[in-house]
C-alpha cells in the first residue's frame, strides 16, 4: 500500500540558549486511506511534526515524504492535495461564510463547489453569517470546511476540538468521519483520548518529540495486558497494601499505585474481582471506594510515562 | 485540466474590498477626516476679503483734564480710510486690551507734544506691527509732506492662498496614510491572526497576495483623491492647474512608494503595538517636516537636502508642481525619481525579508 506520509530521523532544534530539540529523531508512516493519531501531551512536539509535514516549519534534519513530494522541489504539487486546519487561525471577522470558503476555493486549481464544502460541515444556516458572529465549534468547522474545499487527498487537522463542549465535538467527529468515506486520508493531533480512540485507526503516542508507542488504539490497549481497569482506594489511615500480592491475583496482569490510588490491568472482571476483595478482607484492609473500567489510551500513557496526559509540560518545551 | 472557475487575484482583492466596506470606521478615517480636516483648516485660514485694522485711542496717562475735539481730530484723519476701525476709549484698560489681542494699536493722545500722541504697539504679532505702519503711512500721507502715494495692483494669481496650499498637501499625506495603515498595518494583523500562515498552507501565490493588497489600496486612494479634488473645487474654488493624467500618474507614483514603505515596515513585525511604533516612526516626522501644512523650506537651510529626500516631500513638491503651478511630470522628474527610487527599493528589500511565518 502506498504511503500518504513518511517521515524518517526527524529533528526540530529551535536556536536559543539553550536550544530546545522539541522533535527528537521522530519515525512515522502513514498509509494512504487510514486516520492516523498524533496523540501526547501538551508541548510533546505533535504541532512542530505537523507543521513540517505541512511544509510550514524546516526541519533541522530527516526525511519527510508526503503524498510521494519531497518539500523543497515539489511545494505545490503537495498544497494542491493537502488540506490544513491549524490550531489557531483567526479568519477574517467581516467576511461570510461562503466569501472565506470561496477565498481559500479560488487558491486551488481543483476542488470541490464551496457550497459543497458547507454542507459538508453542516454550516448551510449559516453560509452568510459573518464569521465574527460564529460559535467556536462553527468556526472550527468552517476551517475545516476551508481545508476540504481544495478537496485534498490528505488532511491535516491540528487539534480540532480543543476547546470546544461535547456537542460541538461530536459533530465534527461527524464532519470527519464523512471526509474519511471517500477514502481519503487523514492526520490529527490531539491530547484528548476519547477522540484518538473514536477516529483513529492507529495512534502513535509522542513524548518528548519521539514516538514511544505505535499501534491502533486496541493494540495499544492491549499492551497493557489487560483491557479492563480496576481503581481502588483504600480507607484512611489503613497500612498499604501489597503490590506484589495484589499482582498475583487471577487474571490481574498488573498493578499501579498513584497518590494512595491502586489500579489493576485486569483481563477478566469477573474473575479479579472476587479474588480481590477477597484478598483484601483478609488482609484488613477496608475499601474507601472501587470502580471498574475499560482501559484507555490514557492508561497506555500513563504505563509508558508514569504521567497523565494533560499534566503541563515544563515551559520549556516548544508547542 | 478545467479552466479555473475561481480566480485568486480576483477572489483576494474583493476580501479586502469586502472587509474595508464593512469597516465604517476605516471608511471615516480615509474618506470622512481629511475632509474635515481640509474643511476646518480652510475656514479658520480663510483670507477677509476687508481687512479690519482695530485701534483704540485713548488720553495718554499723566494727562490731566483735555478740551478739544475728541481724539485730537486723528479719527477723522483715520476714517479716510475704510481699514481703520476706530474706536474712543477710557484710559484704564487699553494694555491689557492691547495685550490681548482687542485691539491691534492704542493711539495714546498727548496734547501739546509734537506730533500730538504715541504709537503702542505689541511688536511679537504681526497685526499689531501690520497696523502701525498701517497707521504710520495714513497719519504721514495726511500731513501732505510724503510724495503721491504710487499705485498698488495685485497680484490675481490662482492658487495662491492657503487651502491651495493645504489641499496637495493634505493628499499626500493621505497616500502615505493609506500606504501604512491600509498595507503595513493589514499585512501585521493577517500575521497576527496565523491567517498569512493559513494562506501559505495553500496553492495560492504569495505575488496575487500581495498585488491584491495594493490594487484594493491603489482602488481606496484615487476615489479618496477624486473626492479631495472635487470637495476643494466645489468648496473652495481650488482648481488643478496641471493635466489630470499627470496628476494621477503623480498620485499612482506616490501611492506605489508608500505601498512600499507600509509593506517594509510590516515586513518582519509580529505585534500590532510593534507596526504602531513603527508607522509613527515613519510618519510623524514627514507629518512636520515634509510640508503638508507649512511649507518646509521654514526649516533652516542646513536641513533642506534631507527633507527633499523624504518621500512625501517629494509627493507634495510633486502634487503642488501639478496642481498649483500646472507643472509636468518631465519638469519634476527630481520629485519623480525619488518617489520612484523609494517604491522600487522599498519593495525589493520587503520581499526578500518578508516573515510569512
Amino acid at each position: 500500500m502506498p504511503h500518504a506520509i513518511e517521515c524518517r530521523q526527524l529533528v526540530k532544534r529551535y536556536d536559543g540558549k539553550p536550544p530546545v530539540e522539541a522533535v527528537r529523531g521522530l519515525d512515522l508512516v502513514v498509509n494512504e486511506g487510514e486516520c492516523f493519531g498524533l496523540l501526547g501531551p501538551n508541548g510533546a512536539g505533535k504541532t512542530t511534526t505537523l507543521e513540517i509535514l505541512e511544509g510550514l516549519l524546516d526541519a533541522t534534519s530527516g526525511d519527510v515524504q508526503v503524498l510521494g513530494y519531497r518539500w523543497g522541489s515539489h511545494d505545490n504539487e503537495i498544497r494542491e492535495r493537502i488540506g490544513i486546519s491549524l490550531q489557531e487561525t483567526r479568519l477574517a471577522d467581516k467576511l461570510t461564510v461562503h466569501e472565506t470558503i470561496t477565498m481559500f476555493r479560488s487558491f486551488y486549481r481543483t476542488g470541490i463547489e464551496p457550497d459543497e464544502a458547507i454542507r459538508r460541515v453542516s454550516l448551510e444556516d449559516k453560509a452568510g453569517a459573518w464569521v465574527v458572529k460564529l460559535s467556536g465549534g462553527q468556526k472550527q468547522r468552517l476551517a475545516v470546511a476551508c481545508a476540504i474545499v481544495g478537496d485534498p487527498q490528505l488532511l491535516f487537522l491540528d487539534e480540532p476540538t480543543t476547546g470546544l463542549d461535547p456537542a460541538s465535538r461530536r459533530q465534527l467527529w461527524e464532519v470527519i468521519h464523512g471526509f474519511r468515506k471517500t477514502g481519503r486520508t487523514v492526520m490529527l493531533t490531539t491530547h484528548y483520548m476519547d477522540e484518538a480512540e473514536r477516529l483513529c485507526d492507529r495512534v502513535a503516542v509522542v513524548d518528548h518529540g519521539q514516538v514511544i508507542a505505535l499501534g491502533t488504539p486496541k493494540e495499544l490497549i492491549a499492551q497493557l495486558g489487560g483491557e479492563n481497569v480496576i481503581e481502588f482506594t483504600l480507607a484512611d489511615g489503613s497500612p498499604a497494601a501489597d503490590e506484589a500480592e495484589l499482582a498475583r491475583l487471577p487474571a490481574v496482569r498488573a498493578v499501579s499505585r498513584e497518590a494512595g490510588a491502586y489500579r489493576l490491568a485486569v483481563q477478566q472482571p469477573h474473575v479479579a474481582l472476587p479474588a480481590l476483595l477477597a484478598n483484601l478482607q483478609a488482609s484488613g484492609l477496608p475499601l474507601a471506594n472501587l470502580t471498574t473500567r475499560h482501559a484507555t489510551l490514557e492508561d497506555v500513557f500513563v504505563s509508558l510515562t508514569g504521567r497523565h496526559l494533560q499534566e503541563e509540560e515544563p515551559a520549556d518545551a516548544a508547542a | 485540466m478545467p479552466p479555473r472557475k475561481y480566480w485568486p487575484l480576483a477572489q483576494l482583492v474583493l476580501s479586502r474590498l469586502r472587509l474595508f466596506l464593512r469597516e465604517p470606521a476605516a471608511i471615516f478615517w480615509v474618506y470622512g477626516f481629511p475632509i474635515v480636516m481640509l474643511l476646518a483648516l480652510g475656514i479658520a485660514f480663510r483670507e477677509n476679503p476687508t481687512e479690519i485694522i482695530a485701534v483704540d485711542v485713548v488720553l495718554a496717562d499723566g494727562v490731566g483734564a483735555y478740551v478739544g475735539p475728541p481724539a485730537a481730530g486723528l479719527d477723522h484723519e483715520l476714517a479716510k480710510d475704510p481699514r481703520f476701525k476706530v474706536t474712543i476709549r477710557p484710559r484704564e484698560d487699553w494694555r491689557k486690551r492691547l495685550q490681548a489681542g482687542k485691539t491691534d494699536l492704542v493711539i495714546a493722545i498727548l496734547p501739546g507734544a509734537s506730533p500730538p500722541y504715541q504709537l503702542w504697539d505689541e511688536p511679537h504679532r504681526t497685526e499689531s506691527r501690520l497696523a502701525r505702519y498701517a497707521v504710520e503711512a495714513a497719519l504721514l500721507r495726511n500731513q501732505g509732506s510724503s510724495p503721491p502715494a504710487a499705485q498698488v495692483q495685485h497680484l490675481q494669481k490662482p492658487g495662491s492662498r492657503y487651502i491651495d496650499f493645504l489641499l496637495p498637501g493634505m493628499i499626500g499625506m493621505n497616500l502615505m496614510g493609506g500606504g501604512l495603515w491600509g498595507i503595513g498595518f493589514v499585512v501585521v494583523d493577517m500575521r497576527v491572526r496565523k491567517l498569512l500562515k493559513r494562506f501559505l498552507a495553500t496553492p495560492m501565490r504569495r505575488s496575487d497576495f500581495l498585488l491584491a493588497i495594493m490594487f484594493s489600496r491603489l482602488l481606496f486612494t484615487l476615489i479618496d483623491v477624486v473626492i479631495l479634488l472635487a470637495f476643494g473645487y466645489v468648496v473652495f474654488g481650488v482648481r488643478c492647474q496641471g493635466n489630470f493624467l499627470e496628476l494621477t500618474l503623480a498620485v499612482l507614483l506616490g501611492g506605489f512608494a508608500f505601498a512600499g514603505i507600509g509593506l517594509l515596515v510590516a515586513s518582519r513585525a509580529q505585534t500590532v503595538e510593534t507596526i504602531s511604533g513603527l508607522m509613527n516612526l515613519v510618519m510623524l516626522p514627514m507629518w512636520i517636516l515634509s510640508g503638508v501644512f507649512f511649507s518646509s523650506e521654514r526649516f533652516p537651510e542646513v536641513v533642506q537636502p534631507i527633507i527633499n529626500l523624504l518621500p512625501l516631500t517629494a509627493l507634495n513638491q510633486l502634487l503642488r508642481g501639478i496642481i498649483l503651478e500646472g507643472q509636468s511630470l518631465l519638469t519634476l522628474w527630481p520629485q519623480v525619481g525619488i518617489l520612484t527610487g523609494y517604491g522600487v527599493g522599498t519593495f525589493a528589500i520587503a520581499l526578500k525579508i518578508f516573515r510569512w511565518k
